[in-house]
């Protein structure tokens, strides 16, 4: 169990590390899924097992679909990765890593000055459940309207850019309007034949 | 725990070296992970339930700013032809 646990750990800060230097988006998008089921593998090893299946379902399966989504709408090419091969020189890290160590320090310096948790006990399900709808309810109900909000908003984002495409394209002197037919977006168009709007 | 302060260390360095806002958004799960990682282990430290509670509505908050950050970042795609979370910075309301 233990092993597991570390072996997990190490798979999971290597897999981070490859992610944060990595060019393309869609390799490193692959590296934060290896980064996030190594995450679930030490959460089976910590025995939550329910905790663990949740963070495959959940971050491995919905959030990064999410993320490939949007990569494939965005379509980037090579000059995207060239840029962020300029701008990632050696030098820029330096400030970063610096903050990054002094935060590590800290937090090992007050996890191995403390008590120390000791020897983790596995915590069923059940009781995971039962305090979750138990005395976390309120918490439940939050977290359903913070859930709805995100819903709304993204909808709303998404919504206005469809909205404002017509002048985009205008602007930015693009034609796709052979594409919009194609698309059947033009059958409400409205044209000579609308009814005059009352005065 | 040291895991969960490494993870984070990590997606904090990545949050301030990377300039693409997809990655910067990756980032930012990484930091979520890590801090859920963290109550997870504390509760299991203690035999305790609550941690892995904190964990689901970590998660819950992580999948709603995912979903607004990802529009957002298709929005000002639209917008700059770009990624670059700097090229935000020029922005007018």
């Amino acid at each position: 169990m233990q092993a597991a646990f570390y072996l997990a750990g190490a798979v999971a800060v290597a897999s981070t590390v490859l992610m944060l230097t990595r060019l393309n988006v869609v390799h490193a998008l692959l590296f934060l899924v290896l980064s996030l089921i190594a995450v679930a593998v030490a959460f089976f090893a910590l025995g939550a097992p329910l905790v663990g299946a949740l963070e495959i379902i959940v971050y491995a399966g919905a959030i990064v679909v999410l993320f490939v989504f949007v990569v494939m709408m965005l379509n980037l090419g090579d000059e995207a990765s060239e840029q962020e091969r300029r701008w990632l020189a050696p030098g820029i890290w330096r400030l970063p890593l610096a903050l990054g160590a002094v935060l590590l320090a800290g937090a090992v310096a007050l996890v191995l000055g403390g008590s120390g948790a000791g020897v983790v006990q596995p915590v069923a399900p059940k009781e995971v459940a039962v305090s979750l709808f138990g005395p976390y309810a309120i918490g439940v109900e939050l977290a359903s309207m913070l859930l709805l909000a995100g819903l709304v908003g993204a909808y709303h984002l998404g919504w206005q850019r469809r909205a404002q495409r017509p002048e985009e394209e205008v602007r930015d002197g693009l034609d796709t309007g052979g594409a919009r037919v194609a698309a059947g977006r033009d059958t409400v168009r409205p044209g000579p034949r609308r009814p005059p709007r009352a005065a | 725990m040291l895991l969960a302060a490494t993870l984070f260390a990590l997606g904090l360095v990545g949050l301030l070296v990377r300039r693409d806002v997809v990655f910067m958004l990756m980032s930012l799960e990484v930091m979520l992970n890590a801090a859920g990682l963290a109550f997870v282990a504390a509760g299991g430290g203690w035999g305790q339930p609550d941690g892995q509670v904190m964990f689901l509505f970590v998660l819950s908050v992580a999948a709603a700013e995912v979903a607004v950050g990802l529009a957002l970042v298709l929005r000002l795609y639209k917008r700059t032809l770009s990624l670059d979370a700097d090229a935000a910075s020029r922005l007018r309301g």
